[in-house]
């Protein structure tokens, strides 16, 4: 028996639930850290790696948790947000999980958080030096619906033949008259390789641009981990005559009144009532607790 | 002045020895070759040989770039020998639901390599679009539906156009008219030899049908189990044919 499995064992029995640190065992997050280290030398490169079965089902973050595993370490903060929501069943489980397998620190606030793992949201709050975001993915290949071929977008991507990716665009704008892909909005990495940026809204594009903090993407499903380094060029793909933008919305957070947030539709009643808040709680709350207050507050 | 295109030697055998065995041909700019021979003679595999989608047992290539210099194809890197097969040629498939991107719609399918070689001006690459469109006598206002809704001549057009926006110098032609009712073939043959003369075009086409061979090539190839055993002017191979197979197949074309 190896050193390594020996001390293996010895964490799995300090593990607040009888699990090892992180759920997952030192081999496991040794071998996804590697993959995660090449991703971040190789800016939007899919790595692929071995993702193991996680205790949840497929669709439900089982990349992000790993990737979440790998680089938890016993000082990290934990936030954990679904559609941008902390409160959702998705976002509290993992949360718990977390806590539960390793007992380490969890928190709603952004600003607190070491490590975030996000499915479809980046948060409002701009992240800082240090921070790690982690992405859920669900279809980590930008081509794929273009071109079902793997062996065909893996070439592609080694030759930097991404024209097939402005032909979505083209067929976007000669149905809709303008680009309708509102997420999953594809963009190109440190001017080399396009990826996809997971299922958040494009609203949500221009924050991984210039990012101070580590953005990691995990597709448990796909077996791929991409990554985005601190301070990357990130652009979304555009035409010259039909520009890149984002979504606005014709009024502000109906509870915190802010301006420059993305908003969810919630319904009130039954009767067609409804408002618009923010889809990111914690920020709106924060927002609340600093006076701020919308129509319906 | 060096051929445009040279094979030498061109050898891919398949299990069971059917296949293309030692075919050597040469096509000079602007110049249309007719490739003809029955079924599992070899010909579309060496259609396959030349766009290079196939790798051949033995031989070469040789294609002389834009700006002169001849290169073998078979040693040319990856990336270079794909930008020149959506740049410098052209592939018209039998089935043009092969050689279309069938959940595309007319425009994108031909505004696909003008992307592909870097234009991003929307208005600009629909203009293109439109412009070769018209070309090949399908409707502007076509332009935004899906090739899935269009008839089978309409859809080799269409092929016709996606492959010939960037203005390549080689196309290679497979069975384009074969499936299709005589007075769309007519039609399409005429398009194809027109825009052929306006070009420039060089062409390798691939058909069993004598007679379009006859109406596009210049020159001719007859092959049979895998090797050529004919080759010249058109009309001198199908007037006045040496081999024993090919008077066999010029008599065996029915007449209207």
């Amino acid at each position: 028996m190896t050193a390594m499995s020996t001390r293996g064992f010895a964490r799995l029995a300090s593990g607040a639930a009888g699990t090892n640190f992180g759920y997952l065992d030192e081999q496991t997050k040794r071998m996804i850290r590697r993959a995660i280290l090449k991703a971040v030398a190789i800016p939007g490169y899919q790595v692929p790696f071995a993702s193991r079965e996680m205790p949840m089902p497929y669709g439900w973050g089982t990349g992000g948790v790993q990737v979440t595993a790998a680089v938890l370490g016993p000082a990290d903060v934990l936030k954990v947000i679904d559609q941008g929501s902390d409160d959702t069943t998705n976002a509290v489980s993992i949360r718990q999980f977390f806590a539960r397998t390793s007992g380490i620190a969890t928190t709603t606030s952004t600003a607190a958080a070491s490590v975030i793992q996000t499915r479809h949201r980046i948060p409002e709050h701009r992240l800082k030096e240090g921070q790690v975001l982690v992405y859920q993915v669900p279809i980590p290949e930008p081509l794929r619906f273009l071109e079902p071929r793997e062996t065909e977008t893996r070439r592609m991507h080694a030759l930097s033949e991404y024209g097939l990716m402005h032909v979505k665009l083209y067929e976007d704008i000669a149905r809709h008259g303008h680009i309708a892909t509102t997420y999953a909005y594809p963009v190109q990495v440190a001017g080399r390789y396009v990826m996809d940026p997971s299922p958040t809204p494009k609203f949500d594009n221009p924050k991984m641009d210039d990012c101070p903090a580590l953005q990691l993407f995990g597709a448990g499903r796909e077996r791929r981990i991409y990554a985005v380094p601190p301070y990357t060029r990130v652009r979304s793909l555009e035409f010259e005559d039909h520009p890149f933008t984002v979504q606005r919305f014709d009024r502000p957070c109906a509870l915190c009144g802010a301006a420059d947030t993305y908003l969810d539709e919630v319904v009130t009643d039954d009767r067609g009532g409804r408002i618009f808040v923010c889809s990111d709680t914690d920020h709106c709350e924060e927002r609340r607790a600093a006076g701020h207050r919308g129509e319906a507050a | 002045m060096t051929p445009l295109l040279s094979a030498r030697g061109l050898t891919k055998l398949y299990p069971g020895g059917r296949g293309c065995r030692e075919v050597s041909l040469e096509l000079d700019a602007g110049e249309v070759l007719a490739v003809v021979g029955e079924s599992g003679s070899g010909k579309s595999t060496l259609l396959s040989l030349l766009a290079t989608e196939l790798a051949a047992d033995a031989g070469r290539i040789d294609y002389r770039l834009r700006d002169g210099t001849v290169r073998d194809l078979l040693v040319l890197g990856e990336a270079e020998r794909r930008l020149l097969l959506r740049t410098d040629w052209g592939f018209i498939r039998q089935d043009a639901t092969q050689g279309l991107r069938m959940a595309v719609s007319a425009g994108g399918n031909v505004g696909e390599r003008l992307m592909a070689v870097g234009a991003r001006h929307y208005g600009n690459i629909r203009e293109a679009a439109r412009d070769w469109l018209e070309r090949v006598e399908i409707a502007p206002a076509r332009m935004d539906d899906s090739p899935r809704g269009f008839s089978g001549g309409m859809r080799q057009r269409l092929q016709i156009a996606r492959n010939l926006v960037t203005q390549p110098r080689l196309v290679l032609m497979d069975e384009p008219t074969s499936g299709l009712d005589v007075s769309v073939q007519a039609r399409l043959l005429d398009l194809i030899r027109g825009l052929v003369a306006e070009l420039g075009l060089a062409v390798v086409i691939v058909t069993h049908d004598l007679a379009v061979a006859r109406l596009l090539s210049h020159r001719i190839l007859v092959m049979k189990d895998g090797r050529v055993i004919e080759s010249g002017l058109t009309d001198q191979v199908l007037d006045d044919p040496a081999a024993p197979y090919t008077q066999l197949l010029v008599s065996s074309v029915l007449a209207a």
